[in-house]
């Protein structure tokens, strides 16, 4: 920001104390550096002997692409799943919190909402396999017998409920308290000005926010949606606690029969893999952190790029 | 202009769109007396105040109806209710009003059933952790360990201990890491590359996946240790890399917001620039420094996944931090639920008293950040 | 289009707080109103509270009567939509919509009511309302670029132009030159003397001799101390107003002993 003030610039002779404080302030920023190389490193290095792997270290795979594949097929169709169901949720919370509650029950509700998102994933894991789950299980008998000539509900519906639609609806319950959070803000933020010049015009509570707020909320939407996207994406207890999985590839979503993801996977082989096996989680691990990486850099990217349109 | 010509004075304000209509700077007044004739279309038939609530009580009387005949439960008598809500009103509104009024009235109904969607399952979340932890607490709960028990009986005080010290060790690697962070990227970096890609950085750690973070722990400590290594430092470690950018953001901000007044009448009084950091700057953005910091504990207390791969699980206390396995809530709980023991209800249920303590916990730090944030905003305060 | 405004013994709350009291005046149709008197005195709540924009803040309400072509703007079936509608504003910082073009923000108002307009149809308001607010000939050939990217006068009357292409029956300006330098100013004043011709206008202004200068009548604005309400002192003939006020206050206000 602007606070680089004046004095460093006649720099005639600096004290000792200044230089001690400016060089430690600038170490602690390298080590951050050097922890997130070290963490791009560790995991190859780590990670790199499972490439030249039997399929006993594999888990039963052929190749280290015939492991992680089934994986990350899972991981993505259970966070795509769980963004599809969170997005709309959250943005209805977010317009009732900024728009459309009265403020008495606005504030109360946005702190709320705020809490959730601290809960821990291990609780939301425990809640959604020993409970939802279980709750589910009707309907989804109920999708198999009436919309069964789908391929996603072709059944035979799990009779515990732990499928891939649970954990991905329990994703998305995850995810709706990050997500709203960012885009109420955002929502909060519209210049008076904007909506103001809707209304006059005649808009009705709707149109004002098509016309004024979602324009400008638009970068702030898809970023939030992006970070939601990362944390479904990496989110391991949940998902290794809810999900029965078997390490299939299927769209078949009540079934029994279940991909797995690749943090849930990770969780639930480590503490008992030795050798071989441990580079392979880890490989994987890679895996998730270069997709993640990527998922973070293009949120950022388009809230950059936005913010250099709106000047 | 149009109206005169027009006798429903619903649609004339649309319609008098599509007519010519004189440049207004240019042309002569149009004539007044034809105009006089109708009324603007200022009212239109409305809705009554309570409609809503008519609508609905009458969608849930019929969906009761309906679901008493065949027998259905709560949820799709809910779910019926509300179709039939969401379709009566908008309907209704478009006989009575107009299209853009019924518009309006269908976003409204969707934006707020997505509301009571969401918020169901988060209520849902909440009551089933308090009925079935509510019952497991009590003193012998949370101050035993696990340590030689079988079945009923046993605590969770070696997962609480274990959980602090971790969380400690990794605030106390955090803190001063991400705060002097901060203080570069205000106080000294300006817009140089390295606070460029420092700030990058940053933004793209606060995506890390946990587990990620733990498997990090485990290559970096597998180097000096050996395989098979685990212990709670190493949780410690895990935890910092995910609460290091959470910290930096948060005194970021809070640095950012002291008003540059302040640095220049502290230059101006010749205190260097480190000692106005330290003395002037640091002072005025306590408040939220402490408040971010306590956030910031509240989000990594309840990580799980690299805990669970570094810090490994125990039945016994371990106050060591930097040897063998240490036992934490989180990972308790993890435990508790998918390996019970037999019989499995006691571990079933210790699991969920486990859940209840961590969610206090992290309630609690939250609203002590709250109270702490507002007992130590001085004059800036919000 | 212009019809005349009749307010009879206007209260408007915020909540419990009376901020404006007793208010009962008419406002001529096709002419210009200026409202003015010190900072806080309640000219721009009045003003919203003639289309109805004050109810934005929650809390706020009115009691009173205000009467436009026979009907009662806060009648029981009226639609504040509807009246904004009739009752166009011009805010006191030009705001045009940034992510639409020029030719999108003129058309803002009438696309909500017409799902489908030709081509043709929008192109003729556009260039009509522009016109209309004297910025057809500076705009012409930029009609797809952002609005935002124009000056501020420019995008003043560019508002103003947004405002006219609904065809209202009232235009209401709230101090709509504060934030504009002289030129722009005079642009405006120009184009308020020009919109007189088919508008009621009123406008609420800190700058006196732009009242003198665009104004046939003039009302003016007092309280009578902090937290007490804002009331009506006097309205009268502009020319009066400034020559010969019925009220000490007024001609206190106006030779600038106060406010």
């Amino acid at each position: 920001m602007a606070s680089s003030v004046a004095p460093t610039r006649s720099r005639a002779k600096q004290r000792a104390g200044d230089r001690i404080f400016a060089g430690a302030t600038r170490v602690a920023g390298v080590i951050i550096l050097v922890a997130l190389a070290g963490v791009a490193v560790f995991l190859t290095v780590e990670g790199f002997p499972a490439f030249g792997a039997d399929s006993t270290a594999l888990f039963g795979a052929s190749s280290f692409v015939g492991f992680v594949w089934p994986l990350l097929f899972g991981t993505l169709l259970a966070a795509f799943l769980a963004l599809l169901i969170a997005t709309p949720l959250s943005l209805g919370v977010a317009l009732v919190i900024s728009h459309y509650a009265p403020r008495k029950l606005a504030r109360p509700v946005g702190y709320a909402v705020d809490l959730l998102a601290a809960v821990p994933s291990v609780v939301y894991g425990l809640w959604g396999s020993a409970y939802f789950g279980t709750k589910l299980v009707p309907i989804y008998e109920w999708l198999e017998a009436h919309l069964g000539f789908l391929p996603f509900f072709k059944g035979p519906a799990s009779a515990t409920g732990r499928t891939i639609l649970t954990a991905a609806i329990v994703l998305a319950i995850m995810a709706i308290p990050i997500i709203t959070a960012i885009t109420r803000e955002v929502f909060l933020q519209t210049p008076k000005l904007h909506e103001e010049a809707a209304l006059a015009l005649g808009a009705t509570r709707w149109e004002m926010i098509r016309m004024a707020v979602f324009p400008y909320a638009r970068s702030g939407i898809v970023s939030a949606v992006m970070l939601g996207l990362g944390r479904a994406l990496g989110e391991t207890m949940a998902v290794a606690m809810v999900l029965s999985a078997s390490g299939v590839i299927t769209f078949n979503l009540i079934s029994s029969t279940n991909p797995s993801t690749i943090a849930a996977n990770i969780a639930l082989q480590f503490p008992e893999a030795t050798g071989l096996k441990v580079n392979a989680l880890i490989a994987s691990g890679l895996v998730l952190f270069v997709i993640t990486f990527a998922v973070n850099f293009a949120a950022r990217a388009i809230v950059a790029r936005a913010e250099k349109a709106h000047q | 202009m149009a109206r005169a010509k027009t006798p429903s004075t619903h649609s004339a304000s649309s319609d008098s769109l599509s007519e010519e209509q004189p440049v207004p700077a240019q042309s002569a007044p149009p004539e007044t007396a034809s105009r006089r004739t109708t009324p603007l279309p200022l009212s239109h038939p409305t809705l009554p105040r309570w409609a809503p609530w008519l609508v609905a009580g009458i969608a849930a009387a019929a969906a009761g109806l309906i679901a008493l005949t065949l027998g259905w439960g709560l949820v799709p008598w809910a779910f019926l209710a509300v179709v039939l809500y969401a379709v009566a009103l908008p309907v209704w509104s478009l006989l009575v009003e107009n299209r853009r009024a019924a518009t309006d009235r269908v976003v409204s109904t969707l934006v707020w059933v997505a509301f009571a969607l969401a918020l169901v399952p988060l209520v849902s979340l909440i009551e089933t952790v308090l009925v079935n932890g509510l019952g497991v607490i009590n003193g012998q709960f949370l101050t035993y360990s696990m340590r030689n028990i079988i079945g009923p009986g046993g605590g969770i005080y070696h997962a609480i201990m274990g959980t602090l010290l971790v969380t400690l060790a990794a605030a106390v690697i955090s803190v001063p890491v991400g705060l002097l962070t901060a203080i570069y990227l205000v106080e000294y970096g300006g817009r140089g590359h390295l606070a460029r890609t420092i700030t990058f950085l940053v933004d793209v750690m606060t995506g890390i996946p946990s587990i990620v973070a733990g498997l990090f722990a485990y290559a970096l400590f597998l180097l000096f240790f050996g395989p098979g290594v685990r212990m709670g430092f190493g949780g410690s470690i895990a935890l910092s890399l995910l609460m290091i950018p959470i910290v930096v953001r948060s005194c970021e901000e809070m640095i950012k917001l002291v008003p540059d007044e302040l640095r220049e009448a502290s230059y101006a009084l010749g205190v260097p620039k480190w000692r106005t950091i330290v003395k002037v700057v640091l002072p005025t953005a306590m408040a939220g420094i402490i408040t971010g910091v306590t956030l910031a504990i509240a989000r990594v207390i309840g990580e799980t996944a690299p805990l669970l791969i570094i810090a490994g699980s125990t039945d016994s206390l371990n106050l060591n931090l930097f040897g063998e396995r240490m036992m934490t809530l989180p990972v308790f709980i993890y435990y508790s639920f998918t390996q019970p023991g037999v019989p499995p209800e006691y571990g079933i249920e210790r699991a969920w008293g486990a859940a209840l303590v961590l969610i206090a916990i992290v309630m609690a730090l939250n609203l002590l950040a709250r109270l702490l944030g507002r007992f130590f905003s001085p004059k800036t305060g919000r | 289009m212009a019809k005349s405004i009749d307010v009879s013994d206007l209260n408007i709350f915020y909540r419990d707080f009376l901020a404006v009291e007793g208010v009962s005046m008419t406002i001529p149709a096709r002419s210009v109103t200026a409202l003015i008197g010190p900072s806080g005195c309640g000219k721009s709540t009045f003003l919203r509270s003639l289309n109805r924009m004050h109810e934005v803040i929650p809390g706020a309400r009115v009691d009173g009567k205000i009467v436009i072509d026979g009907q009662d703007l806060y009648g029981p079936d009226v639609d504040p939509v509807e009246v904004r509608r009739q009752v166009g504003m011009v805010f006191q910082r030009p705001n045009p919509f940034p992510t639409m073009s020029i030719y999108d923000n003129v058309l803002a108002g009438i696309r909500l009511n017409s799902r489908r307009i030709p081509k043709a149809k929008a192109d003729e308001i556009v260039e009509k309302s522009l016109r209309g607010a004297n910025l057809w000939t500076e705009v012409r050939d930029r009609l797809g670029k952002p609005g935002a990217g124009l000056s501020g006068g420019q995008q003043q009357r560019l508002c103003i132009a947004r405002a006219i292409a609904v065809e209202p029956q009232v235009l209401l300006m709230d101090e709509p030159c504060s934030a504009l330098d002289p030129i722009s100013t005079s642009a405006i004043e120009d184009l308020i003397h020009e919109l007189r011709a088919d508008y009621t206008i009123v406008i609420v202004t800190h700058n006196m001799q732009q009242a003198a200068r665009v104004s046939e009548d003039t009302a003016f604005f007092n309280l009578a101390g902090a937290g007490l309400p804002g009331r009506l002192i006097e309205m009268n003939p502009t020319k009066k107003i400034f020559s010969n006020p019925e009220e000490r206050a007024t001609e206190a206000y106006i030779s600038g002993r106060f406010g």
